[in-house]
């Protein structure tokens, strides 16, 4: 039976109230480190090509997937502490954590890692929490999370050894490991803290450096509490051939594999050559708010999904 | 369809095998591949099973009609059955009947549902009216309440039946259960 929409909206409304907060209070962390706080275009000519998410087209440009290639060409031109909050479009991603418009919180921090940014994000959501009232332990979906730090923190490596039985940086096998990333590895994290899973194989390093002392893993990591994937965070790759390089593999992949024509993102690689050493992250907000709002459904933190636009 | 296309009941063929989607839930890892993970309803056995599919995948949807159609009469090992709408006839076999034969009286109109010409099932009334064919008449001690009477109905069907119920007396039965109901006619 569908919900008539004035009830819906009069039922999710304290959700909606609780979002504006912490929409504010993540302006607020930001400004107070001496983040800027910037905007960038919805729709752009190019976006980073990536095999695993289809963009919706727009008059031959397309919607942003991401605003990652422009907030890197504001930190080449010496933007050195920006975050951004807006809107992404992934066509085709709609279940109960998807909906194929939704909002994402970027940030990056000049001279850092992926380490510092996974401080900044344990900070954040810690200051979320204590700023919304119940403290550092918060109640989602029947289950208390602790979320005090610091964070366990774990590789990609020990993760799939210890639940899935396999090693990942062994044996390239992309489809098995997001199948087992999804059924076993993600479900075998302590339900009653964050999840802070580091190291991918080299080959998923996407817009990631490999890591210094070890090139078989790229400096990436995902941060997950409860079931919900929250975050994706980089060591940045500054390098301008070898970003060229993996681009062009991916557009190539994509043709071949999806048929889809990707074009090469020109003006982000003549940035890379001027980018400082950096660290940056996404942040899934609308499930953030999820988890603030002890939500199960995307649908309940947002006014107007996909189905009820 | 693309497995992209999925949702809930949609009705879909596995090795020529129909299944209903019971639940469609879609998991993807941010950069990763999505991934379907469906509970499915087997539509012949009634059995559940898990799948999981990856985009790209690709799965062949299938067109369940579902019409009322009244059983005329029984020819051989196949049931013939009029379309309500079309007045044409339709001939059901034994197998797709199965014990629903139980119930199945001449003029009574059922739900029949197809996988193209394939019936795959038939939803009876939930109740229907039968008549008595031989039940013995009860002896002085039985109680009135008890069903434990038998009873052959004119469907060739044995049930249990209260004491009173003579040949000839019309009952009404649950076809869900294969219970006696009610009396509805009692034989002058």
């Amino acid at each position: 039976m569908t919900e008539d929409e004035r009830q819906r909206l009069i039922r999710i409304k304290p959700n909606l109230e609780r979002r504006a907060l912490i929409y504010q209070f993540i302006r607020d962390f930001f400004r107070e480190q001496g983040f800027l706080e910037v905007e960038t275009p919805i729709r752009a000519p190019a976006i980073a090509p990536e095999l695993n998410i289809t963009p919706f087209e727009s008059e031959n440009w397309f919607l942003a997937a991401s605003p990652e290639l422009h907030m890197k060409r504001l930190l080449a031109a010496g933007c050195e502490r920006i975050f951004q909050l807006s809107h992404c479009f992934r066509k085709g991603e709609r279940g109960r954590q998807h909906n194929p418009e939704f909002a994402l919180l970027e940030w990056y921090r000049a001279k850092a890692d992926y380490r510092r940014v996974i401080e900044d994000t344990e900070q954040l959501i810690l200051t979320i929490a204590r700023r919304l009232g119940p403290g550092s332990v918060i109640q989602y979906r029947g289950q208390s999370i602790d979320l005090s730090l610091p964070w366990h923190r774990i590789t990609v490596r020990d993760a799939f050894l210890q639940a899935a039985g396999w090693d990942p940086l062994a044996t390239l096998d992309p489809l098995r490991f997001d199948t087992d990333l999804v059924t076993k590895v993600i479900p075998s994290f302590n339900p009653s803290r964050p999840t802070v899973l580091l190291d991918y194989p080299a080959a998923m390093a996407s817009l990631a450096r490999l890591k210094p002392n070890d090139p078989r893993v790229a400096e990436r990591a995902e941060i997950f509490i409860s079931e919900l994937e929250l975050a994706n965070v980089y060591s940045e790759l500054t390098d301008k051939d070898e970003q060229e390089k993996r681009f062009r593999q991916e557009i190539e992949q994509i043709q071949r594999e999806q048929g889809r024509q990707m074009p090469m993102p020109q003006s982000f690689l003549e940035a890379v050559a001027n980018l400082p050493e950096c660290g940056g992250i996404a942040l899934g907000v609308d499930r953030l708010v999820m988890l603030f709002c002890n939500a199960s459904s995307i649908d309940d933190v947002i006014a107007f999904t996909v189905d009820t636009a | 369809m693309d497995i992209e296309d999925i949702h809930k009941n949609t009705k879909i063929l596995i090795d020529g095998t129909p299944y209903n989607v019971d639940e469609a839930e879609f998991v993807k890892p941010g950069k990763g591949r999505a991934i379907y993970r469906l509970k499915l309803r087997n539509l012949v056995s009634g059995g559940v099973i898990d799948r999981t599919y990856h985009s790209s995948d690709t799965i062949e949807e299938v067109h369940i009609s579902s019409q009322d159609e009244q059983f005329l009469y029984k020819e051989g090992d196949h049931y013939v059955f009029m379309d309500t709408e079309t007045f044409e006839q339709e001939f059901i076999g034994e197998e797709h009947v199965g014990d629903k034969k139980n119930f199945l009286k001449e003029g009574t109109v059922v739900t029949v549902q197809r996988m193209g010409d394939r019936p795959l099932d038939i939803t009876l009334p939930i109740t229907v009216d039968l008549a008595v064919v031989k039940t013995e008449l009860a002896t002085k001690t039985a109680t009135i309440t008890s069903q434990d009477k038998k009873a052959v109905l004119e469907t060739g069907y044995t049930i249990g039946v209260p004491t009173f119920i003579r040949e000839g007396d019309i009952i009404k039965v649950d076809t869900r259960t294969g219970k006696y109901m009610e009396r509805v006619v009692t034989k002058k």
